[in-house]
């Protein structure tokens, strides 16, 4: 069987797909459909979803569209969410492999450090860092790097350490490939589909600290975020219970599904691990 | 005495972390953009150049880097976190204020997280490829994808908006003037939505965790070997695969509950629960990175002081560990 008819076979994942797919558009689409700025006012503040015509999320507090702000936002999250996940795979991927590759002392030494993130409280030390370097897209991406590569260390590493003992990295040793050849071209292609699935998840969970940062008002003040309409609506959630369940949504719908594309590429890159699910 | 040593050891490193701790937290206050003094003034508002000067020297902010650092240190470790000038209290008394609310919170989502997940989980775990056992994981992954401050605010929506069976606020009913058992029971009432909010997240990982360990020893030799014997299937559940799956969940517990600090922060604001995590916010709005950089330091402390009591039941619940492993 291959790949794509494996992934399908998990329904759920069909699903996370198609959702995803769909937020995937509503970003792409968002400077078509709301070409203005999301910050603008254009009508009354606290309309009704479906109140006035042209307007079907509503107006928030300050009288800003609700679809607008959902549209931009979308693209907010998916940016960070991916683009903090490559930094954070291009700081660990490469802690982990020399620490799995070469072991010994560079192995406790790496390993130390990557303890000495795990220990630090994940969400106290984004905020911290957000704080200190003042809230702005790069700052936020650098935070949310900085305190998810651990669990990508610790995995490569593991997949290090189980395959550099194979024949035919024994072999590669043997022909007289350099170790940079060896980390590259022989082990590191065959961790991929770990990470892979690692990395799916991750962008899942950076968009819920991305989401909790702005929330806490640690947002770029310049982009428009579902995080920010949520806590924008807090203080107003008994008059316009909509202004906050409408974002929340597209959060939980956007993070469910790619954790659920994330299982469903397990299924499909580990077929034994399936099997015996 | 093999539990005194490994008790040491286990201090020793935690030690190690909490002054590499330390020195981050001094590096991070430099690499502020701006003047260190203003930053610790909690910049806007105390731009009086007087002042300023009288902080300098205070904390010998003319002096060379490794003379502050040096300072810096010997501080926190006489239990001087500096002074919060925003609120006029030093740093140790405002956090040391806050901190029993926090650590009622962070136990009772603990305590709830934990059972109900081990019980989920191995509900999930019996019930493998059935619908019970799916919607068990389906409700899990649910809890796992949803941003922890939006379920806070859609239970205060539902459970004291609409229905208004709980108070949506604080730690106590405002001028009720309750004492003794009838303030217990008020705390407890205003404890339940935040602690079961922040107790959700992480009841939907150890319900995974617990399914998944449950599982994997359920294929080991031993459970073969009692159902070879003829042993019920309740008692093989219960006396030789969840004991045993039980052991990586410890450790996976002594990890989270730290992160459930990181998370109280969330769940403090939206309720206004009176904790560290409440204060942190504070210190946010009011860029106060004096008491934020304080308050990382015991969120660090706490997670220390759980992995420790970690490792310790770990150890005693699993004698298979020797302590040559530390």
């Amino acid at each position: 069987m291959n790949f794509f008819k494996r992934f399908a076979q998990n329904r759920g994942a069909l699903i996370g797909l198609i959702i995803l797919a769909l937020v995937v558009l509503l970003a792409l689409l968002a400077p078509f459909l709301y070409p203005d700025s999301p910050w603008r006012m254009v009508q009354r503040p606290f309309l009704a979803p479906g109140e006035v015509a042209g307007f079907p999320l509503g107006t928030d507090t300050m009288g800003r569209d609700v679809a607008a702000g959902l549209a931009h936002g979308a693209w907010v999250s998916l940016l960070i969410g991916l683009i903090s996940t490559v930094v954070a795979l291009s700081i660990g991927v490469p802690l982990g492999a020399l620490a799995g590759y070469f072991g010994g002392k560079i192995d406790d030494a790496l390993m130390r450090f990557t303890e000495f993130f795990q220990t630090i409280p994940n969400f106290a030390l984004a905020i911290v860092l957000v704080a200190i370097m003042e809230p702005s897209t790069v700052s936020i991406v650098l935070a949310i790097a900085i305190v998810s590569w651990p669990p990508v260390a610790r995995l490569v590493r593991g997949e290090f350490l189980s395959i550099k003992h194979r024949e035919y990295v024994e072999a590669a040793r043997l022909v007289g490939q350099t170790h940079r050849d060896i980390i590259i071209k022989q082990i590191l292609p065959n961790t991929l589909s770990p990470v892979i699935v690692l990395a799916s998840l991750m962008v899942a969970t950076a968009i819920l600290l991305e989401s909790s940062l702005s929330f806490l008002g640690l947002g770029d003040p310049d982009t428009m975020s579902w995080g920010y309409m949520i806590g924008a609506a807090r203080t107003v959630m008994r008059q316009a219970w909509w202004l906050s369940v409408i974002p929340g949504v597209a959060i939980l719908l956007t993070v469910l599904a790619l954790n659920l594309v994330g299982e469903g590429l397990d299924d499909a890159l580990n077929p034994q691990l399936a099997r015996a699910r | 005495m093999p539990y005194l040593s490994l008790i040491l050891g286990r201090v020793g490193k935690a030690v190690i972390v909490l002054l590499a701790i330390l020195v981050f937290n001094f590096f991070l206050i430099h690499a502020a953009p701006g003047d260190p003094a203003a930053v610790m003034a909690g910049e806007a508002g105390a731009t009086d150049e007087q002042f300023l000067e009288d902080l300098r020297e205070r904390f010998g902010l003319d002096q060379p880097l490794p003379v502050q650092l040096w300072r810096y240190m010997g501080g926190v470790l006489t239990l001087d976190f500096g002074y919060s000038y925003r609120q006029q209290m030093p740093v140790l008394d405002l956090i040391l204020e806050r901190l029993p609310a926090t650590l009622m919170l962070t136990g009772a989502a603990f305590f709830i997280s934990l059972s109900l997940g081990i019980l989920a989980g191995t509900l999930a775990a019996m019930r493998v490829k059935r619908p019970s056992g799916s919607l068990i994981m389906g409700l899990s992954l649910l809890f796992y994808a949803t941003p922890l401050y939006w379920v806070a605010m859609m239970a205060v929506l539902v459970f004291s908006v609409v229905l208004d069976w709980l108070p949506a606020y604080g730690y106590a009913t405002v001028g009720a003037g309750y004492t003794g058992l009838a303030h217990a029971g008020d705390v407890a009432l205003h404890l339940i939505l935040p602690a079961v909010t922040l107790g959700l997240f992480f009841m939907a990982v150890y319900t995974r965790m617990t399914r998944t360990s449950m599982l994997s020893v359920s294929q080991q030799d031993f459970v073969k070997t009692a159902r070879a014997k003829g042993l019920a299937p309740g008692v093989i559940q219960r006396r030789h695969i969840l004991r045993n799956a039980l052991l990586p969940i410890i450790t996976l517990a002594g990890l989270q509950a730290g992160q459930m600090v990181g998370g109280a922060v969330l769940t403090e604001t939206v309720f206004a629960w009176p904790g560290i995590g409440r204060l942190m916010y504070e210190a946010l709005m009011q860029r106060d990175y004096n008491l934020l950089l304080g308050i990382f330091f015991f969120c660090a402390l706490l997670v220390i002081l759980f992995n420790m009591l970690t490792d310790v039941i770990y150890r005693l619940a699993d004698p298979r560990i020797k302590q040559s492993a530390a």
